[in-house]
């Protein structure tokens, strides 16, 4: 084998590992994420912010919430609708949105996000019996 | 390329240029979003103050360890503290012990009967000058401006120990293993922990964030007293004024903010 | 230069290939780690650093030793040492890397590493230790591959090093001496209060650094073309008997310190490692053993006609870094866990598992070496050519 036999097959054998994703999956697009509101959630009818806003800054959200409990002691946030709020991911958020399958996760696995979140801040699967 | 002046002027002009899109673009997309008020944080309407929390615990009033076990169930209960069998791996808060054992530098051979049978409650003591915060490289353990608690912010530890190595009084531990098989009744409204992060005592600061008392000293009937070590009117200073009080290793100059009357 | 790496003859392969399969096993049993958490070690509540913390602090020592062959070359002009700096220099670097490697696997969330960065500390000690620690890395790499790479080519290595070599020699006492101060400004443990901590730790690493460089180039000269030197080595002979003394000497005065004064919490922390505390005592012969290894160190070392025979002198290296790192190691820092600030005991004792990580990550720091080594001394046989 000559140097330009090597170079093309090598080529041809990295396109073909780099364009996997693509021609593994053609025409199987995944469709866009529907989360689902539970009853409850649909009665409050609004969220802590906007959901534009908690869209796309839900997780900025929770880090000023977390330092502010943790590092100052401060617990309670007014919206800019001057609605309070406990800041808790726990109490708050998971108390109207309780269905994390169907909310949470339904987004995170579509955009293949893994939070650490709920090692700790959901109920607890493996308890003791 | 050919590198003359006029080459590298045209070349800073059009970087220039490139740098600016940004910035332009960002004040068009402003002008569409409706500007919205500020959101406000605070702290709630009932919670309790202070500069800096303390708790004297009256060792007179337990006889054995069955007394303290409601007080550590209480604790270990609403914060999820695991319960594990290798005991190399055990997590706890708030445990009895013996009078050597909570004050080495005391021990006698021969002490008062009563003294020497008595449990005696430890914790962490939230000290004022807490080696452990000096210790943590991320400060993950840190010292509360707002009341003095020696708090943990589970999220940034990084499980390196130093703290523990740190802390004279034994107060942490460490979770070696995943905690949630191990929690017998999950406290819903409290997170638990994951593998590998440090964990003690946090004078129920969610507690006191809503108005409450520290859930030990709720449950002690009297015998364990809490308030600020400031206020000369709190009930911690005036037990600390009317008992003789010792506390733990107080040679060491950590402070500590748990007293003992014995 | 790298390329001097990837070619060597059959032993250099099988050597390579057996470290890499102790670094495999020693992956696979980290990834169970990561998985489990630290439980599968030997660790406890009372007793939260163990193993890897302890070879940890014994190669930071290492660490530092490389500095015994740069000092007197660059500030005393020994020019004897001109053919083994880049030898220090490259031990250096392989255990720096062993050193950042024991802790990230003794870390119970290694994922958030990057917070000692992001929220820098300067009050904790920790974050000093990162810091140096790194630097004397990035000191290493940056001279020792300039330096080289300058020798290959015939040429005198660039002047905007100079600088950085005078910075490397008070840079490798700092990395011990912070080290150091990691465990002997902790209030509660009395067995590390010391002020003599970092003088013994910069001690002992000046005998165990040496001592391992004095075994690379005996082997070195085995298998290779370039010979170190007899007088280089036993330079480094008599460098290492002198430190090996100071060490052990520093021990006793601690012994003094705490047995004249009879204080119990200075004394029942080498009562537990040496006769054992309350029906405990399984580092009784290994502390011993310890000690009785340094004390043989110590007259094969300081006898110049035990010193002056290679063979003999080989021995020797090896019986005082296995002293040195049974002390420094397992000793101090079990044993200034053991009795616990509740004056518990909670016997430590590495699990299984623990040694084969702590094992790989030894595979590696010396998969390094080599490499290393290896290109240095195909460098220096390429220009003897």
């Amino acid at each position: 084998m000559n140097n330009k036999t090597l170079i093309i097959t090598g080529l041809v054998i990295f396109l073909i590992i780099v364009l996997f994703p693509f021609w593994y999956m053609r025409g199987k697009a995944a469709p866009a994420p529907e989360p689902v509101l539970t009853p409850k959630a649909k009665a409050a009818q609004a969220c802590v912010r906007s959901t534009e806003y908690m869209r796309s800054e839900h997780m900025q959200l929770l880090d000023v919430w977390r330092d502010s409990v943790v590092r100052d002691g401060n617990r309670i946030y007014v919206n800019p609708q001057g609605k309070e709020f406990n800041m808790s991911l726990s109490n708050t958020c998971l108390d109207c949105h309780s269905n994390k399958a169907e909310f949470c996760d339904r987004c995170h696995n579509y955009a293949s996000v893994r939070p650490y979140c709920w090692s700790c801040h959901i109920d607890n699967p493996k308890e003791k019996t | 390329m050919d590198s003359s002046r006029r080459r590298i002027l045209q070349l800073l002009g059009v970087s220039a240029l490139a740098l600016t899109t940004r910035p332009v673009f960002n004040a068009f997309a402003k002008e569409e979003v409706a500007a919205e008020a500020e959101s406000v944080i605070k702290a709630g309407a009932k919670s309790l103050k202070a500069k800096q929390w303390a708790m004297v615990i009256d060792t007179r009033k337990f006889d054995s360890e069955a007394d303290l076990e409601p007080l550590i169930e209480a604790c270990h209960k609403i914060h999820n503290v695991p319960r594990l069998q290798n005991k190399r791996h055990e997590i706890k808060w708030l445990w009895g012990t013996h009078y050597h054992n909570a004050f080495p530098g005391k021990a006698a051979q021969f002490l008062a009967e009563k003294v020497e049978q008595r449990p005696y409650l430890v914790l962490c003591n939230h000290c004022e000058n807490p080696p452990c915060v000096r210790a943590c490289p991320t400060k993950a353990t840190f010292k509360r401006e707002s009341d003095g608690i020696v708090f943990m912010d589970f999220h940034r530890c990084i499980g390196c120990r130093f703290c523990m190595a740190a802390c004279p009084f034994g107060a942490r531990s460490f979770n070696f293993r995943d905690p949630r098989p191990f929690i017998a009744e999950t406290n819903k409204e409290f997170p638990t922990r994951m593998k590998g992060v440090v964990e003690k005592c946090n004078f129920c600061a969610e507690r006191l964030a809503v108005g409450q008392l520290p859930a030990c000293v709720e449950t002690s009937k009297g015998a364990l007293a809490f308030g600020d070590l400031y206020d000369a009117k709190s009930d911690v200073r005036k037990l600390i004024r009317t008992n003789y009080t010792i506390r733990r290793k107080q040679t060491l100059g950590t402070e500590p903010s748990v007293y003992y009357i014995v | 230069m790298l390329e001097l790496a990837i070619k060597g003859g059959k032993k250099y392969y099988g050597w390579m290939t057996l470290l890499m399969v102790i670094v495999g096993i020693g992956f696979l049993l980290y990834l169970r780690q990561l998985d489990f958490g630290l439980g599968i070690t030997g660790l406890s509540r009372d007793v939260s650093w163990g193993f890897y913390i302890a070879n940890f602090t014994f190669l930071v020592g290492v660490a530092a030793g490389g500095v015994m062959v740069v000092l007197p070359y660059y500030l005393h002009d020994y020019k004897a040492f001109g053919k083994v700096t880049i030898l220090g220099e490259f031990l250096a670097i392989a255990s720096v890397v062993m050193c950042v490697t024991f802790i990230l696997v003794d870390l119970g969330q290694p994922a958030r590493i990057m917070n000692v960065f992001l929220y820098p500390t300067p009050n904790s000690v920790l974050f000093w230790d990162t810091v140096v620690l790194n630097g004397y890395l990035f000191l290493n790499i940056i001279i020792g591959w300039n330096v080289l790479e300058a020798e290959r080519n015939g040429v005198h290595y660039q002047k905007w090093l100079k600088p950085l070599i005078y910075i490397s020699i008070p840079w490798a006492v700092s990395i011990h001496t912070v080290t150091a101060y990691l465990y002997c400004g902790l209030p509660g443990r009395g067995f590390w209060m010391t002020a003599i901590l970092a003088p013994r730790f910069l001690s002992s690493a000046f005998a165990a650094g040496p001592a391992l460089l004095i075994l690379c180039c005996l082997i070195i000269r085995r298998v290779s073309n370039f010979d170190p030197g007899r007088e280089q080595i036993q330079s480094l002979a008599k460098i290492v008997a002198y430190a090996i003394c100071v060490n052990v000497f520093f021990f006793l005065c601690e012994v003094f310190v705490a047995f004249y004064s009879q204080i119990p919490e200075h004394m029942d922390h080498l009562k537990y490692l040496f006769v054992g505390l309350h029906g405990h005592g399984a580092y009784v012969p290994w502390m011993w053993a310890s000690m009785i290894l340094m004390l043989i160190g110590i007259i094969l070392t300081v006898n110049p006609i035990t010193r002056k025979n290679e063979t003999v002198l080989a021995v020797a290296c090896v019986v005082i870094f296995l002293g040195t790192w049974i002390d420094k190691g397992l000793g101090m820092i079990a044993g200034g866990f053991t009795p616990s600030p509740l004056h518990e005991i909670n016997e430590y004792i590495p699990s299984l598992p623990e040694i084969g990580i702590a094992l790989g990550v030894w595979a590696m720091g010396f998969l390094v070496m080599t490499a290393l080594f290896k290109i240095a001394v195909s460098v220096k046989e390429e220009i003897r050519a």
